[in-house]
């Protein structure tokens, strides 16, 4: 029972960091969504505040840490340039474009997966500071927050195109 | 009840529109780079990568210098934050449009 390189590499990149985004994600949602002065208390804010901080943090982590590790480590392994003669399963890019009923898991899925997955760490950045800046300030401010709810989800949602693209593009040409 | 406290809402305004510049420079490359064969050249930052390594570092710098901009000019400030939210939202959907490979092949490649 072992993984190569790559592969502990894809799962890094895919399961392992991609996992951790979602949980994150729930808790900096969950956060955003009941932080109102009508719902809960001071002491109640403050508590959740640390969820939200927390969230919304782990989140925007996790997605720079997972358009990194994809674009710099397992990118590479995918679009490599096979030699004359080479086995094309070993070069997904090459591979999926060699097979008609194939390429348009590269032409669309791959090609909108490596560009979208970008959007969602600057805009859980952008989240996750103006949390952590405004504080308990923000329960009062349902415009702002309102703005972070919208924002965090798309943030995830265009991570969330990227992975649902990655896991299929995986299965249909791993990285081996 | 937490005591409601006047909020100078600049800093969370220029974060969140920076996010948008942002989002807009990743779609506007990514376009660019497939019309023009020099710019897609250019981006070429590292070649493992190929192009990808420049669009993303270029909207990735963007991002940080417009927020540094719009931070330091709006950090004591009280903005229109639904303006400036609009004009978020339009970026990010010119950025999601600009990144979506069916739009961004209409222009060669």
């Amino acid at each position: 029972m072992t993984l190569t390189e790559r592969e502990f590499w894809t799962v890094i990149h895919g399961m392992g960091l991609g996992t951790i985004f979602l949980l994150a994600f729930s808790g900096g949602l969950a956060g955003l969504w009941s932080l109102r002065p009508e719902w809960v208390t001071v002491a109640g804010i403050q508590e959740r505040l640390h969820r939200l901080i927390a969230g919304t943090w782990i989140m925007a982590i996790m997605a720079w840490l997972t358009v990194i590790t994809g674009t710099y480590i397992v990118y590479p392994w995918y679009r490599a340039k096979p030699p004359t003669g080479a086995d094309l399963i070993r070069f997904p890019r090459s591979y999926l474009l060699a097979n008609p009923h194939l390429a348009e898991w590269h032409k669309f899925g791959m090609e909108w997966k490596e560009h979208v997955a970008w959007l969602s760490p600057i805009l859980a950045t952008a989240v996750a500071y103006v949390v952590i800046r405004y504080g308990s300030k923000l329960a009062h401010e349902q415009k702002i927050r309102q703005a972070l709810m919208l924002l965090f989800t798309l943030a995830f949602l265009a991570a969330g195109v990227a992975g649902l693209f990655g896991a299929f593009i995986n299965k249909v040409a791993p990285i081996r | 009840m937490a005591k409601k406290e006047t909020l100078n809402n600049g800093p969370a305004a220029a974060a969140i529109l920076a996010s948008g510049i942002g989002s807009l420079t990743l779609g506007l490359f990514t376009t660019l780079a497939q019309a023009v064969t020099l710019v897609n050249d250019a981006l070429n930052f590292y070649d493992p990568v190929g192009p990808l390594s420049g669009k993303t570092t270029v909207a990735v710098v963007v991002w940080l210098v417009a927020w540094a901009v719009f931070y330091s000019l709006w950090r004591n400030q009280q903005v229109n934050f639904t303006k400036v939210y609009i004009a978020t939202l339009i970026m990010i959907a010119l950025g999601l449009l600009g990144t979506f490979p069916t739009f961004f092949e209409a222009f060669g490649g």
